[in-house]
């Protein structure tokens, strides 16, 4: 027989946790910042350690690596120069046509950076903290990337940090398509969708293929634009194998992801 | 109730679920990350009064969700109702061998992630669940049963730190102590 006091400690318990999880979404998720803002100190502190941690490995840099590594950079960035250039002729004829043809006109991204300041403690989540938030104009569903391609979407906002779902989590489902490898001419479209068969976080499974369509190992995905969330053309990864999923009507296939998940130190959100 | 020993396992498990969500050394290396609350529950329940670990599985449960994509509150009752089982049956258990503190680790830390993941499906939400989950459950029980020993020791090492601790007593009696020597006479 249970004593008194378990049964009042079980219902204090649970009545907390029946008001938390009764609270309307909005309260709920102000609720989630505050009671997570209590990590911002340590949060603060690792951050510092690592950047400590960092310089003190610089200064072990001999005089020579850093040298040949600034000629690499010298390099490097007149080569991109060059191309900013060629891209700028290319945007502002871009814009020409589109003016004359009356489409609505394309602006840069204004991109923030923001460092990754920790991951989600639960095993069956896939999503990370950044420390950007409102005071730098962060706001809900805004996309995250890389250099190399897509991280994911923005779902929390507090004042300082922000709570980014990735690619691949089961709330992270979006409309992509596949790219040929010579001409980039669209193979087909799909949606990217969790790997249910993999211990590869890196792996996602894209689903509802069309059936017939000509995909192969390789072949280049790109966020479609439908859905609203995500701009057109963002790298999203590369088909890694095809398989046929109920009786030929659809295809299914692994991308692997552009972007290295598990190493994510620094990420772009894009503010529109 | 020792508040001393409240006060340390909050700051441990605070400290914990920081350690959960900026390490990702576990997580690269063995594809899952652990979690270190059902050990600490585990000990809190063997060690301290139930209003303890009701304290415990509320505050730890909360600040895990909080860094979690779960929804808030979700941990609390699975930490909770594996340290209530442990506390109910705690005059059983052998806590200070080491095996059985590592048993108890394993099975809390079995535990609680399915009756959290139970809760999940019960509140509507859709973890990512998959064949290699197992091997994540695995994992996360393996180290959560390697890391309960650990804080049996640490905390009973602090407890005899700064708790009392009462000269042991000797046989000596100073009544019957034998003094060697010449007695002296007495004069009558």
């Amino acid at each position: 027989m249970l004593k008194r006091q378990y049964y009042i400690a079980f219902g204090l318990v649970l009545f907390v946790v029946l008001v938390v999880l009764n609270l309307p979404d909005q309260k709920a998720a102000r609720l989630k910042l505050a009671i997570g803002g209590l990590f911002l100190p340590l949060f603060g502190m690792a951050g510092s350690a690592q950047n400590l941690a960092d310089q003190a490995g610089k200064t072990f840099t001999s005089r020579s690596a850093l040298l040949a590594e600034l000629d690499r950079l010298r390099r490097e960035n007149q080569q991109l120069q060059s191309q900013l250039l060629q891209a700028q002729e290319a945007w502002r004829e871009n814009a020409q046509l589109r003016r004359a043809l009356g489409w609505q006109q394309r602006a840069p991204w204004p991109l923030k950076p923001a460092r990754v300041i920790g991951h989600d403690p639960a095993n069956w989540w896939r999503t990370i903290w950044i420390d950007v938030g409102r005071r730098d104009e962060v706001r809900a569903n805004m996309v995250v990337l890389t250099a190399d391609g897509l991280v994911g979407r923005i779902t929390d906002v507090g004042f300082d940090r922000s709570h980014v779902v990735l690619v691949g989590d089961p709330n992270c489902r979006f409309s992509v398509q596949i790219q040929q490898l010579t001409d980039k001419s669209i193979v087909a479209k799909g949606i990217i969708s969790p790997s249910a068969s993999s211990l590869d976080r890196l792996l996602v499974d894209l689903i509802f293929v069309p059936g017939g369509s000509l995909l192969k190992p390789g072949q280049s995905v790109v966020t479609s634009g439908d859905g609203g969330v995500f701009p057109k053309g963002l790298a999203v990864g590369h088909i890694v194998d095809v398989r046929t999923n109920d009786f030929g009507l659809n295809l299914e296939a692994r991308v692997k992801l552009a972007v290295n998940l598990n190493h994510l130190e620094h990420v772009w959100v894009i503010l529109q | 109730m020792n508040w001393l020993n409240t006060i340390a396992l909050l700051l441990v498990a605070y400290l914990a679920v920081f350690f959960e969500s900026s390490c990702r050394g576990f997580r690269n290396l063995f594809g899952a990350q652990i979690d270190l609350l059902p050990a600490l529950i585990a000990y809190a329940a063997l060690s301290a009064g139930i209003s303890t670990v009701a304290l415990l599985a509320t505050l730890g449960g909360l600040w895990f969700d909080s860094l979690s994509a779960n929804p808030l509150g979700i941990s609390v009752l699975p930490l909770f109702v594996v340290g209530l089982a442990i506390h109910y049956w705690r005059d059983l258990i052998l806590r200070d061998q080491r095996y059985a503190q590592f048993l108890l680790g394993l099975a809390a830390s079995a535990l609680v992630p399915l009756f959290t993941l139970l809760s999940l499906f019960g509140a509507g939400a859709e973890p990512l669940i998959e064949w290699w989950s197992l091997w994540r459950w695995f994992v996360i029980s393996v180290g959560g049963a390697l890391f309960a020993p650990v804080f049996f020791c640490l905390f009973d090492r602090l407890n005899r730190a700064f708790s009392y601790q009462p000269l042991p007593e000797t046989s000596f009696r100073p009544d019957r102590e034998i003094k060697r020597g010449r007695v002296p006479h007495l004069d009558h």
